[in-house]
């Protein structure tokens, strides 16, 4: 039988480097120390799943902390993440250099873990019986090459200990020597020191050496020892690391304990910082110190990373430290200097007023003068949220009144609409400027809107929405304001508002002052004047915002720019387009495509960065932004920011991109098309409803329809639908927990850059193969941003076919639920948010238009075409309705 | 008369007998105990206890030595190489529920010569078929692993050092009564098996003896794990450091839903390997009603396989089966198994084997 042939196979690819996840560990992570200190074990357990998530294939356990109950943080842990399948599949190392912690380790896992580590240290006798208890518990072991003498640094030295201690353990205590893994010691080289100089070679030579004189023996090692000299200069000490590994493994060594997200590949490694490193490491030349601390500030850079690392400014008074790290967004100490401040300050209130908000001034007026920008902005309230989110629970203790907030807002995205990220930069931005924000979240009902106003005694209501349906939704809002006899100030804000439609239909049906804000930056400007201590300047700015808003009104009142014309007439002049001279391609595949989990990493390729730049005000088209005089710098930054989460987006698998295609044989009916099931088009399955523009042409330009697009005899329509949400919330919990507003804004946009991309290339793959009338397709990537290609993509909301009311038939013949995880809302916004959908046009000359305003007639004749009443007719297609 | 082998001995005896044929393991006592019908009186046989015994069937050992007797030959007349002691629940964390936590040591040291006694009367009869001694140690109903509240998954109702202390009481009785080996079956829970494992090698080192042990998992899903969610690859890797006498799988399912595991122990065990499966699954009566002959149907095509060097029956089978099985498989070849190459063989809830 075959199945008794099946020969031993290692699991999985063989791996030349054991990966062992190091974040763990409360001597390596100050993140996971503070996690464990706190006793938040639900985090530190969120910790290991990550490190399994992103390829470690044993994880690294310590708890070797004076101020811990290491024992029992041990077995607390190993038992939490005991019952967590996706954790518990790889095996444990058990670190810790107090025998009592490992054999409290040893007593909660139930695979074969490895103890790391015993050593002869205190001599033969200990190291014999803790050998014998290893083994008694089935683990293998980490022996580090130390002994009575201290810490073996020469390879002679760490060869002689490596094979005495193999010798005792295979001979004398029966130890299997595949179990052993030496730690043959990585000291720090490059010290300055001279007998430093051959650290490096003594560890890959030593290795060399035990793993001939130790048959079957593993070598592992701390490899972030070796740099310590460069601390301050990650790129410096990730080329060395990497240099490092990349002879070392050559010389046998199987297994580190090292962030492997933070390795260079050895081969992108500047050739002149790279040869550097290797002088040091291999020592190679009496002056390679110098060399490599000579060329090391070159490569410092100018990232995040150098200045969280250029400690000078840690040796300020705590206040100018505080105001440092929120000019800067520096979180890392902000809690230990807010703590240090409180002690010094009477009440803790007046750290928030004196130096914090001090700070918070400074961040204000830099924004002010456009010296800062959104992103440094919102990482600055990160640093303040900490702050706050540390002295909270002394305020609350010493219950006396506290501070005054300009202002209290409350805020929401509107019912039906789930989109936030402009509303949370609004809020934040808010909260920089000393205004108390109530932040309602999405989908909030107007009964909650106004019943929270009203608890909180809110100075005012800010309004958020992305899709159109979200307008009617305000204009609900604001009348409900008006029957319950409200007069607070409410905002309006979102991409798809605007001062026009504010004025025109927002306003009017509301007896308070109603301000459409334009962005973020906007927002502190139009609220102080609102709030204003002096009740004049408030009453100032809420008559000149009315007189603007009534111009607006009688100016469009006056009769609109441009003509509507008949929708017959409009029929008439529609694109034609001689189906004589053209074959519609049939698309090669028929059926349903789904893609369960498409790679992020192909999408990461295609994202357009210049939209993602936009969401954070940042003006400019991508890549010229990096080096834009004024707002480069900031973005070079975001950018950076960017990256580095979007490397953690797909190597940890934050999130899951699925997606769904559909072709469906069709023809054109008028302002139709009707779908079949198949090619003989005699069942009809759906009927796609567009809208024509009827606004006034001259010849030769059309007044184009979707429809017109689509053969009256026999063509093909595709729709799609994808999102890259799925998993999205997990993480922005965690950061939400985590006061991070900065990273959960950086989280949704990416996730919305990866949606789109994945809509650019599956486009791609459907003009390429799936349908496949463009197989030959060969395109940059700027002409893909500028999409160069034949053939289009249009989604239902958006400006050829502007009724999200279209949506559910779409998804329904898509089984989008099913097949993609998307649901939506009862305005047609799509859950999760980052998503895309639309359908697929083939013909050469297919291109994108708006279809504007439109006229009565047509809204009479569509409503009759989708069998629905005017009335509902109208409010689906408000925003069009130009009469 | 020679001096007595060695239990180190008697282990070699057994390989080498296991290198010539398969060799066949007994069957459970549960469901022989039940078909006597014992009501309270019949457990107590005049002894006075503070709690219900009805249902405590390794207190027979005690109080009706003779019933436990008697399906123990009834094993052994049926061919059985290797009887097991009627200890399953002989620990002091099991009888506690039955209030008698402190006679785990009486009932094992009792447990242990009954079944010595059974079995060296069998090998007196036929010397040339030496017939040995596994004291059972059971899962206990205590898990190590797994938290028995949902909301609380660090909790745990017992301690590591609680199992092991007394799994060591109940070796240590086992091994005073006499038994060859020590059987750690139904492994539901490999923490708690590894606390055995620990206690078992403590115990050897208290005497200074090498003291054999058979390990045998059984699995609580038809994925294949058992309750720490384990794979059988993963738990062989918990374990094979102990050097088991014997590895392999008991309980669970029938032989049918065992297959694909043994196949997956087959390439891995360096060792004899011993699977003990029930008969069948339960209808829906809860009863087994596999005959003997589809068992040893079953089991045959294991073996054919060369899969087997020990197999026996668990929950539903009877000395029919047992005979059954004898019969089947006394004339195939026993498995081979081949060394390993070596490895750094890790464990997590899945094996990770670094070359």
């Amino acid at each position: 039988m075959a199945d008794d042939q099946n020969l031993e196979q290692p699991t999985g690819p063989r791996a030349t480097f054991i990966n062992i996840g190091e974040r763990t560990n409360v001597t390596g992570s100050a993140r996971f120390k503070k996690l464990v200190l706190e006793g938040d074990f639900t985090a530190a357990v969120e910790v290991a799943r990550q490190q399994v998530d992103s390829g470690a294939q044993i994880i690294d356990v310590n708890m070797d902390e004076g101020l811990l109950d290491s024992e029992k943080a041990m077995d607390t842990f190993l038992k939490l993440i005991a019952v967590e399948p996706d954790i518990a599949r790889v095996p444990i190392m058990i670190d810790s250099s107090k025998w009592s912690i490992i054999e409290a380790g040893l007593k909660c896992v139930a695979g074969k873990p490895i103890v790391n580590s015993i050593s002869m240290k205190e001599g033969v006798e200990p190291f014999i019986e803790h050998a014998r208890k290893v083994r008694r518990y089935g683990a293998a072991v980490v022996v580090m090459a130390f002994d009575e003498k201290g810490q073996a640094d020469t390879k002679e030295r760490k060869v002689e200990i490596c094979a005495r201690a193999y010798d005792i353990l295979v001979n004398q205590v029966g130890f299997p020597p595949e179990d052993i893994i030496f730690d043959p010691n990585v000291f720090a080289v490059a010290t300055g020191i001279e007998e430093h100089n051959n650290y490096g070679v003594d560890f890959i030579e030593a290795t060399r050496e035990i793993k001939q004189r130790c048959p079957h023996v593993k070598i592992s090692g701390g490899v972030s020892n070796l740099s310590f000299a460069f601390r301050g200069n990650e790129p410096v000490r990730k080329a060395m690391h990497s240099v490092f590994l990349y002879h070392a493994i050559q010389a046998g060594m199987d297994m580190g304990i090292v962030n492997a997200g933070q390795l260079e590949v050895y081969d992108q490694i500047p050739a002149e910082l790279r040869d550097a490193c290797e002088d040091v490491i291999l020592n190679r030349r009496p002056d390679s110190t110098d060399r490599l601390l000579e060329l090391a500030p070159k490569y410092k850079g100018t990232g995040e990373a150098a200045e969280v690392q250029d400690a000078e400014w840690r040796s300020w008074p705590v206040d100018k430290r505080l105001e440092h790290a929120l000019v800067k967004g520096l979180d890392q100490w902000v809690v230990a200097d807010t703590e240090e401040a409180r002690l010094q300050i009477a009440r803790p209130i007046e750290v928030i007023e004196g130096p914090l908000m001090a700070g918070m001034n400074v961040v204000g007026d830099l924004f002010g003068a456009g010296k800062m920008f959104l992103p440094q902005v919102v990482k600055s309230a990160r640093v303040m949220k900490k702050a706050v989110a540390h002295l909270l629970p002394y305020i609350e203790a010493q219950k006396t009144a506290g501070s005054r907030p300009k202002g209290k807002i409350v805020m929401a995205t509107v019912k039906g609409d789930v989109h936030d990220i402009g509303k949370n930069i609004v809020g934040v931005v808010l909260q920089c400027n000393n205004f108390e924000v109530i932040d309602l979240g999405v989908m909030v009902p107007f009964q909650d809107i106004l019943k929270t106003a009203n608890d909180n005694k809110a100075d005012i209501i800010g309004l958020s929405g992305l899709i159109t349906p979200s307008l009617d939704e305000m204009v609900t809002v604001a009348e409900e304001m008006t029957r319950q006899g409200f007069h607070l100030p409410l905002l309006i804000g979102g991409a798809t508002t605007s001062k026009v439609h504010t004025a025109l239909r927002i306003a009017p049906r509301y007896k308070g002052t109603t301000v459409h804000v334009l962005d973020a930056s906007r927002a502190v400007g139009v609220c102080s004047a609102l709030v204003s201590e002096s009740g004049s300047q408030a009453a100032d700015f809420a008559i000149k915002v009315a007189a603007e808003y009534e111009a607006i009104r009688v100016e469009r009142a006056g009769g609109t720019k441009e003509k509507v014309v008949a929708l017959e007439a409009a029929r008439i002049n529609d694109f034609r387009i001689d189906w004589s001279a053209y074959t519609p391609p049939k698309p090669a595949i028929t059926g349903t495509r789904v893609f369960a989990e498409y790679p992020l990493h192909e999408l990461v390729e295609r994202i357009d960065w210049t939209p993602f730049f936009r969401a954070w005000e940042l003006a400019g088209n991508y890549p010229a932004i990096l080096e834009d005089p004024v707002v480069g710098d900031s973005a070079r930054k975001l950018y950076a920011d960017a990256r580095k989460m979007l490397d953690h987006i797909v190597r940890e698998k934050w999130l899951t991109a699925k997606g769904v295609v559909t072709f469906w044989p069709c023809r054109r009916d008028g302002d139709d098309v009707v779908l079949y099931s198949d090619d003989t088009r005699t069942k009809e399955v759906s009927r796609l409803y567009f809208l024509r523009q009827q606004i006034e042409k001259r010849a030769p330009r059309a007044n184009m329809c979707l429809a017109d697009f689509i053969s009256p005899e026999a063509d093909w329509i595709g729709g799609f639908a994808v999102t890259t949400g799925h998993g999205i919330e997990e993480h922005l919990a965690r950061f939400k927990a985590d006061h991070d507003d900065y990273s959960d804004i950086l989280l949704k946009a990416l996730a919305d850059r990866l949606a789109e991309a994945f809509a650019e290339r599956l486009h791609e793959r459907v003009r390429k193969t799936l349908w496949g009338y463009a197989p030959d397709e060969a395109l940059t990537n700027d002409e893909l941003t500028r999409e160069k290609y034949r053939g289009i993509r249009p989604a239902p909301g958006y400006p050829a076919c502007p009724d999200h009311s279209q949506k559910p038939e779409l998804f329904r013949l898509l089984n989008a639920g099913q097949n993609a995880g998307i649901t939506l809302t009862e305005s047609f916004a799509m859950m999760p948010t980052s998503a895309v959908s639309g359908y697929y046009f083939a013909h050469p000359e297919a291109a994108y238009f708006g279809v504007a305003r439109i006229g009565r007639d047509q809204l009479e004749d569509y409503a009759k075409r989708r069998g629905v009443s005017l009335e509902q007719a109208e409010k689906w297609l408000r925003p069009n309705l130009g009469y | 008369m020679t001096a007595p082998l060695t239990r180190a001995e008697k282990a070699d005896q057994l390989r080498e007998i296991g290198a010539e044929r398969i060799l066949v393991k007994d069957g459970p006592y549960g469901s022989m105990i039940q078909s006597y019908r014992l009501d309270e009186e019949g457990f107590r046989a005049g002894r006075t206890f503070n709690h219900d015994q009805k249902g405590n069937n390794d207190l027979l050992n005690l109080t009706r030595p003779e019933i436990v007797g008697e399906i123990c030959n009834a094993y052994l007349d049926a061919g059985a190489d290797i009887v097991a002691t009627n200890t399953f629940n002989s620990n002091a964390i099991s009888l506690s529920d039955y209030g008698i936590t402190g006679m785990a040591r009486e009932i094992n040291i009792a447990a242990a010569r009954l079944t010595r006694a059974c079995a060296d009367a069998a090998t007196a009869r036929d010397p040339a078929k030496p017939r040995f001694v596994a004291g059972a140690l059971g899962p206990t109903n205590k898990t190590l692993s797994v938290s028995p509240n949902v909301n609380d998954p660090g909790y745990r109702a017992v301690t590591f050092d609680e199992v092991k202390d007394m799994y060591r009481e109940q070796i240590d009785g086992l091994l005073d009564g006499g038994v060859d080996f020590i059987l750690i079956e139904t492994v539901f829970d490999t923490l708690n098996a590894k606390a055995a494992l620990v206690a078992a090698d403590e115990a050897g080192e208290a005497r200074a003896e090498e003291l054999p042990v058979m390990v045998s998992m059984t699995l609580t899903d038809l994925a294949g794990r058992n309750l720490s969610g384990q794979t059988v690859e993963a738990f062989w890797h918990s374990v094979r450091h102990a050097k088991p006498l014997t590895m392999g799988l008991n309980c669970s399912f029938g032989a049918t839903e065992l297959h694909p595991y043994v196949s997956a122990l087959n390439p891995q065990v360096e060792g004899m390997l011993c699977v003990y499966p029930n008969a069948g699954l339960p209808n829906e009566l809860g009863a087994y009603d596999e005959p003997p002959e589809m068992t040893a149907k079953l089991v045959k095509g294991w073996a054919q396989n060369g899969w087997l060097n020990v197999v026996g029956g668990c929950c539903g089978t009877t000395p029919a089966h047992i005979k059954a099985i004898a019969e089947a498989v006394k004339d195939v070849k026993p498995r081979q198994w081949h060394a390993l190459p070596p490895a750094l063989r890790l464990s997590g809830m899945e094996a990770a084997s670094f070359f």
